[in-house]
């Protein structure tokens, strides 16, 4: 009546059960651990994978990380997709007969859950490193207080009381001395707006209420745009920016060149109110 | 009112199937109310399931619909296919009707009402009227939020997650905010008392000899399901007061000018919102998991695996609500991370678990195992994607772009269309008695499955290079226009295939081709009945010995062997 | 039903240690609440079903041997259909299109909720389709 053939009372040794695969599985074992490795490397001759390189040492070392986690996820999402294509393929129906009805292999359960439970945590390290070198506000050289309105930006230079403001499409441009540190401090006159600059490789929240303080450390001159990112209402698409990082000197020069017609935020709202762009 | 009385059964062992008596009830025989007033009246979980599948289906459509004009206008930089300020309801009210009124429904209102109690040899449902009332609440819900279009200054506009301050009475005015409140109060109290339900019958009607660990896989995670709804949806329905009482009776809860604050908005939203994410995946994980065992024509690899794998990612996705605000710069970095990484684990167990059901199996590639393949392939990437994000450096310059709108269109139309197809190809024959078309499902799988990749790659690519999400236009200048030209073109593939369901719901109604009980040769109890079942689900029922009874039935010379030497032992215990 | 209750007794040990972790980590409380709220969700209902399995040992579905036939008799009532809940859906629904389309919606939504809450209660006593 049984319809299965017999199995032997010894149980088979796991490389006879799962041949092929446990080769895969330790071969790709080791090949995580190296492609992990990359992360130390200078990161020149590894692809980019789509992301900026970054422009700010922030932005270097976040570029990084995310070279780090794409290598491991294309090895881990390869490897299981591999599995799924295998399966797919080699284990098509070829008769009637109703396969061994195996329902769990303790070795293999208990490997496929230490093993991705520690892949998980080494990379939670290199997370938590990245993530102290991104976050570090030491004092800077240069301090710029970041304000987003509806639906523009306002940088304002506490050292010389310089104001850069613009709506919309007028785009301000923040300027900066390359090559020293520069403190930002950001927040919001009314909604929640995201400043974000891709080539940094960084954003933050300007929020009401709350300032939120972070740091630069621009490589080299350049003009890097920005854009808001936080939904912020009708003319969130248009709330652009840009930094410009120039020499010290000229920084200095431009910082110190205070005209006496700056612009207050409540008077630029009022100007949005009477005529909103884009209407 | 009636009462249900469970037959006696005489079937033992491999005895061929003789029932002797049937002692149902006849009351049920009555002539009860037809037509329309049926419908109102119903508390059958067959019906009301039904109800659910054919409304948030519509509901799908429509709001695929919205996706469509959505990606036209973003076919050109400086579109003027919708203006901004329906630009932003087009994109708000897309969201809402996908998350909260298509994807959890079709599932735990839809599929779970009408599935799991009869997986777990139940009459009905444990409260059927509240069954009832819960569909009422969500049609109702539905249709408020709907009327959102109608009202002056138009629906609600702030997106679907209503981020304070903009969402105050200062910022979006009008009714439709409040309109779109009003509605998820409804659609949340309707998922609550579902959640009650399934909580219940789970614990209280499952047959004799059903005990928790033989339960199918599919039951298990409505189970978990319904316990995330209990913890989620009266946060959310907390909130959306708190919301309401901030736009119209003169509190500052969430506005700084009062002493609120804006990020407590965050905080409740996401405490709901992330383990929503999970409602919204884990019964379709389930659905996989019955589809796949069956057209290998093997058990589930791992069960206690898997039960403890989903039970390990409810918990988790419980803790990790604040990885959508990282870049607030007011919570706890570590915590997160490490919570959201750790979310992978259990995922992963998952994944191998369905392999190991593939493996050394006999794969037939009906149309439901090929949706369940391609929501593997999917849900994968959309993973790894979503890993990356659990890093807050890549969360920084990831945040609102289009790269998170790729990642959780993968994971989301993965679990809910792809899976979501797969269970209604698959459980069609049961709720129908026919078979829908296999030749046009094919189709259907394989446009959207192209459709899906061409769609949302060059959405990773564009986010990468800097393009926000929620934009109504874009710079011209930044090369950003190809990517979205051909994720234009993708989705209106995809929308092709969406056709090509609805013409094969058509024409398998119109030329039925007859199902029989159990077309698939299917291993759960759902199986043992006739298609559709009739009154009250069962007349008779096998007995009950391990995971999968009717494969049990029918199939008595294969029994489960559970693993290296122990088959002996437990086919001793399995045969009754 | 010993299982279910050590589930639900799980959850609220893990929410429990969560919830202590996450305090003394971060001091904020919005999320503390909600994870102590949830640590509750399990707890309760958890040592109630524990102190019913105490009580009442193992029932039908909880034993791996049960038959069939020994399930044979009334299992419960299951109303059979029901105007009830239409009503009270449509009272639901008139009260809430109240705070948006007009106060005095609230008026036939309360009737319609009364009606149904004393319809259901009827019907539960009485036992039968209205």
């Amino acid at each position: 009546m049984d319809s299965t053939p017999d199995r032997t009372p010894a149980p088979p040794r796991v490389s006879q059960r799962f041949g092929s695969a446990w080769r895969v599985v330790r071969s790709r074992r080791s090949l995580i651990l190296i492609a992990l490795a990359p992360i130390f490397l200078a990161g020149c001759q590894v692809p980019t994978f789509g992301a900026y390189r970054g422009a700010t040492t922030q932005g270097r070392d976040a570029f990084k990380l995310w070279q780090g986690f794409f290598i491991a996820g294309l090895v881990i999402g390869g490897f299981v997709l591999l599995l799924i294509l295998w399966a797919v393929f080699r284990y098509r129906k070829r008769s009637e007969e109703i396969p061994r009805q195996s329902q769990y292999h303790r070795l293999v359960e208990i490997l496929y859950t230490v093993v991705p439970l520690i892949i998980v945590s080494v990379m939670f390290v290199f997370v938590v490193i990245t993530e102290n070198e991104v976050d570090a506000t030491p004092k800077g050289q240069v301090q710029v207080q970041v304000t987003a309105f509806q639906w523009g930006w306002q940088f304002y230079y506490p050292a010389t009381g310089k104001v850069v403001e613009g709506e919309t499409t007028e785009a301000p441009q923040m300027v900066v001395p390359a090559g020293e540190t520069i403190n930002v401090s950001l927040k919001s006159a009314d909604v929640i707006h995201g400043f974000y600059i891709p080539q940094f490789n960084y954003s933050r929240y300007a929020q009401p209420g709350t300032v939120n303080h972070f740091n630069f450390n621009i490589l080299h001159n350049g003009v890097y745009r920005g854009q808001c990112t936080q939904l912020c209402g009708l003319y969130h698409s248009l709330m652009l920016f840009s930094v410009k990082a120039v020499n010290p000197a000229q920084f200095a020069a431009w910082e110190h060149n205070v005209p006496s017609n700056n612009a207050t935020i409540g008077q630029l709202k009022a100007r949005i109110k009477a005529g909103g762009p884009g209407a | 009112m009636t009462d249900v009385i469970i037959p006696v059964d005489t079937v033992v062992g491999v005895a061929p199937p003789l029932v002797t008596e049937e002692h149902v009830s006849h009351a049920h025989e009555e002539h009860g109310p037809s037509g329309i007033l049926k419908w109102l009246t119903s508390t059958d979980h067959k019906v009301i399931g039904m109800s659910y599948m054919i409304t948030s289906l519509a509901l799908f459509y429509v709001a695929g619909i919205m996706a469509l004009v959505l990606r036209l206008q973003l076919t050109s930089p400086n579109a003027s296919v919708v203006s901004f300020q329906q630009y932003n309801e087009l994109f708000t009210m897309h969201g809402s009707l996908m998350l909260y009124l298509f994807a959890g429904p079709f599932a735990f209102g839809g599929l779970a009402n009408y599935i799991v109690p009869l997986q777990v040899g139940a009459p009905d449902m444990a409260f059927p009227r509240l069954n009832a009332l819960s569909y009422w609440l969500y049609l109702t819900g539905s249709i408020t939020m709907m009327l959102g279009f109608v009202v002056a200054g138009g629906a609600a506009s702030f997106g679907w997650v209503a981020y304070a301050p903009l969402s105050s009475a200062t910022n979006s005015p009008g009714a439709g905010g409040d309109i779109w409140i009003m509605a998820l109060i409804l659609t949340g109290f309707s998922a609550i008392f579902t959640g009650v339900n399934l909580v219940g019958t789970i614990f209280y009607l499952r047959a004799p000899g059903m005990t928790m660990f033989r339960m199918p896989i599919f039951t298990w995670n409505m189970l978990v399901t319904g316990i995330l709804i209990l913890i989620a949806f009266p946060v959310l329905t907390s909130a959306l007061i708190m919301l309401f009482c901030d736009r119209h009776f003169g509190t500052h809860i969430f506005s700084v000018q009062g002493g609120g604050s804006p990020i407590l908005w965050q905080n409740l939203f996401w405490f709901f919102g992330h383990p929503e994410v999970y409602i919204l995946a884990l019964p379709y994980f389930g659905i996989v998991t019955e589809v796949l065992p069956v057209f290998s024509k093997k058990p589930v690899f791992g069960y206690k695996g898997m039960v403890f794998a989903t039970m390990a990612i409810a918990a988790l996705s419980t803790g990790v609500w604040a990885h959508h605000m990282f870049t607030t710069g007011l919570v706890l970095l570590p915590f997160f991370s490490l919570l959201s990484l750790l979310i992978a684990v259990p995922t992963g167990i998952k994944f191998f678990n369905w392999i190991g059901t593939m493996w050394h199996g006999q794969l037939s590639f009906t149309t439901p195992m090929l949706f369940s393949i391609g929501f593997l392939c999917a849900f994968l990437m959309g993973g790894v994607t979503g890993v990356m994000l659990a890093a807050p450096p890549i969360d920084f310059f990831t945040h609102d772009t289009y790269f998170v709108v790729a990642h959780f269109h993968q994971v989301l139309f993965g679990t809910a269309v792809f899976a979501g197809f797969a269970g209604l190809y698959y459980w069609y024959p049961k709720m129908f008695g026919r078979l829908l078309s296999d030749k046009l499902g094919k189709w259907h799988f394989w446009l959207m499955f192209i459709g899906f990749w061409v769609t949302f790659m060059p959405q990773y690519e564009v986010g990468l290079k800097g393009m926000p999400r929620r934009v109504a236009s874009y710079p011209p200048n930044l090369g950003w226009q190809i990517y979205n030209q051909i994720s234009t073109v993708g989705a209106f593939i995809i929308a092709i295939s969406f056709a090509i369901l609805l013409w094969n719901l058509w024409i398998s109604w119109r030329r039925p081709v007859l199902a029989g009980d159990n077309p698939w040769d299917a291993h759960t109890l759902e199986w043992f009945t006739t298609s559709p079942p009739p009154h009250h689900n069962y007349t008779h029922l096998p007995p009950i010995r391990s995971e999968r009874p009717t494969w049990d039935y029918n199939h008595p010379e294969a029994p489960s062997i559970v693993g290296h030497g122990e088959g002996k032992r437990l086919e001793k215990a399995k045969l009754s | 039903m010993k299982i279910e209750a050590l589930f639900l007794i799980g959850v609220g040990i893990f929410f429990g240690i969560v919830g202590a972790v996450y305090w003394f980590t971060s001091y904020e409380d919005g999320g503390t609440m909600m994870l102590a709220g949830t640590c509750l969700l399990g707890l309760v209902p958890g040592s109630y079903y524990l102190f019913w399995h105490r009580r009442m040992g193992n029932r039908l579905e909880d034993r791996d041997d049960a038959t069939i036939e020994e399930g044979a008799g009334v299992i419960s009532s299951f109303p059979g259909s029901s105007i009830w809940p239409f009503v009270l859906g449509m009272g639901a629904f008139m009260t809430v299109l109240a705070f948006a389309f007009g106060i005095w919606f609230i008026f036939p939504a309360v009737g319609l909720i009364l009606t149904a809450l004393v319809g259901v209660t009827a019907e539960s006593r009485r036992g039968g389709n209205v």
